[in-house]
């Protein structure tokens, strides 16, 4: 990297294009992509779905962390169950056994979701790099729409194909509506 | 996307699939009812109407669960009714002909179900519910089911070729006027059917979520049917680019939705009774618990449940037509084992349990189901395979692409 490209990641955290509709925002994403592009993000008002093909984003994390804290709760519910049943206080009820699955199941189930879905949410914050106090995009006075009514797409200078100018011109190619410098 | 309304009638190439498929499905049917038929003189009439029983209500159910989720479709809205819409209507079609299946049940009711002999009549428990358990309203209950059922089959059908015509939306609100008293009926009718048919082969015992498993069985089998059926039109023109990833993995979700009510319901019967421990309630479950029939309740919690729950679990199994459709046929051979289940057990002596399963139970489940497809591949053929009519059909055809 030559000092003045490196004096621009100081500087410019990239450039971002602003999309009036998702359709749109949707087809850039794909372009950018295949363009060879791999530090870029979208950033939209609400989810779609699209994007994650158009991307090609494949990251699945938060599913198996979830599938791995669903499994331990369920294991870890009917061991509690089994132990305060059979170990820590055993009683005879009605003359059923002291393991008496079908009670211990709904336990199971509680646990089971329970720490499915803290796993999820948590593993999800996490991987998304929250909390985040500061992120350069906010420097664009117009990028409170993205939470709004507009669509933005933002390729970051750390990436390897990025320059200024070819950047610049690249995504007015794609229709924006406006491009801004992303200040660091 | 632009496409004319003539690519949507069926090219003939598809026609002659439908065709065969029919052909294929008759011959099977014919066959192996031939040989329950056979197994009728073998294995003596008792035995042959509890195959019968088993085999014919699995495949009424399919027919009768297409009912409910035409129904349902109209009610909630969404691509995926809209796509399967036509499938559902041929499916439903099929009551015309499975309400008759009733019938040898109803004739032979003195050998299957005890307390319509005058035994079992007789019997003090029964007595006190005779209102309802005599054979004369048994009967009567056999033709208002028919009326219900095989009325809104009609109606729903009429109003929807009625629609793809006219494209007039005064028939898109009739049929969703119609489906929300409809769904009501329907759950009424089956829960009633399902103690007629099912439940009473306990005579003492009973369960009051008895007809709601039997209505999400029926979902569930009506659901596999379509996943398979939905992948064989994926390989045909004009499907290949109709129907999308997004159609088949919202197919795979209420399919997955329907294995885990099942399973929820299943285990609810079985929490109750387990809790409360009573003599009435058990003697289903002791001859389901141990030995065979026990074996077969672990086949069907893992079969039925936990296999297919892991396997559906994944966007990739749902979204390819090969294996949604590999899974779905693997859920239908399970419901068959099911349906034995709840009927076979009910014939061995709870103090002395025997695996009483017999040859023509597997018979019985193969023919009805030739006989099921046919008569709905034969329905497919004739009609034009997507509700063009339909207000959001654009809409539901555009799911999953790009806006």
């Amino acid at each position: 990297m030559s000092v003045q490209a490196l004096e621009t990641v100081h500087t410019l955290y990239g450039i971002m294009a602003e999309f009036e509709t998702p359709g749109h925002l949707v087809a850039a994403a794909r372009k950018v992509r295949l363009a060879g592009f791999k530090k870029f993000d979208a950033y939209t008002p609400y989810p779609i779905h699209e994007l994650d093909e158009a991307m090609d984003l494949h990251d699945n994390r938060v599913s198996l962390y979830t599938l791995i804290g669903g499994c331990l709760g369920g294991i870890g519910g009917f061991s509690l169950a089994s132990w305060v049943q059979s170990v820590a206080l055993p009683l005879n009820i009605g003359g059923r056994p002291l393991i008496s699955v079908p009670m211990f199941i709904p336990v199971t189930f509680e646990c089971t979701i329970l720490i499915g879905g803290l796993t999820a949410a948590i593993s999800m914050l996490l991987l998304n790099g929250l909390p985040l106090p500061y992120h350069p995009v906010f420097n664009v006075d117009r990028f409170v729409d993205a939470s709004r009514s507009k669509f933005f797409l933002c390729i970051e200078s750390a990436d390897a194909k990025f320059d200024r100018d070819n950047t610049v011109s690249f995504l007015e190619s794609l229709n924006p509506v406006e491009i801004a410098e992303v200040a660091r | 996307m632009t496409t004319t309304e003539q690519s949507y009638t069926t090219p003939p190439q598809l026609t002659e699939s439908l065709k065969k498929y029919q052909n294929t499905s008759a011959f099977v049917g014919l066959v192996f009812l031939g040989l329950l038929v056979a197994g009728y003189f073998m294995a003596g009439e008792q035995q042959f109407l509890r195959s019968y029983l088993a085999g014919f209500f699995m495949w009424f159910g399919a027919g009768a669960g297409c009912l409910a989720l035409l129904m349902t479709q109209y009610l909630t809205g969404g691509a995926w009714g809209v796509m399967i819409r036509r499938l559902l209507e041929a499916g439903a079609k099929t009551l015309y002909v499975m309400w008759f299946g009733f019938l040898p049940l109803l004739l032979g009711a003195q050998q299957i179900y005890w307390w319509t002999t005058p035994a079992g009549l007789a019997d003090k428990r029964i007595h006190e519910k005779v209102l309802y358990l005599n054979v004369e309203f048994l009967w009567i209950r056999w033709v208002i089911y028919g009326v219900i059922w095989l009325g809104l089959t009609y109606l729903l059908n009429k109003w929807s070729a009625l629609e793809d015509e006219t494209k007039s939306t005064d028939y898109s609100k009739k049929l969703e006027s119609l489906s929300a008293p409809g769904v009501i009926a329907f759950f009424f009718t089956m829960t009633f059917a399902s103690v007629d048919y099912l439940m009473v082969l306990e005579p003492h015992w009973f369960s009051t979520i008895y007809g709601f498993l039997t209505i999400i069985g029926e979902g569930l089998t009506a659901f596999c049917l379509i996943n398979i059926v939905m992948a064989l039109l994926a390989k045909h023109e004009p499907f290949n680019h109709l129907i999308t990833d997004k159609h088949r993995h919202d197919l795979g979700k209420l399919t997955l939705a329907f294995v885990m009510l099942w399973a929820y319901l299943n285990f609810s019967q079985l929490l109750i009774t387990w809790s409360a421990n009573l003599p009435d309630e058990v003697v289903w479950y002791i001859k389901r618990w141990n030995g065979g029939w026990g074996s077969v309740a672990t086949l069907l919690w893992v079969f039925q449940f936990f296999v297919p729950f892991g396997l559906l679990l994944s966007q990739t199994n749902k979204k390819s037509p090969a294996k949604i459709a590999g899974i779905s046929a693997f859920i239908l051979v399970v419901r068959a084992l099911d349906y034995c289940f709840l009927v076979e057990p009910n014939f061995t002596d709870a103090r002395n349990v025997q695996f009483n399963a017999h040859w023509l139970d597997i018979i019985a489940p193969i023919g009805f189901g030739g006989l099921w497809l046919a008569l709905f591949f034969r329905n497919l053929s004739q009609t034009r395979l997507l509700p063009i009519g339909a207000p959001d059909f654009q809409k539901a055809l555009n799911h999953g692409r790009d806006h």
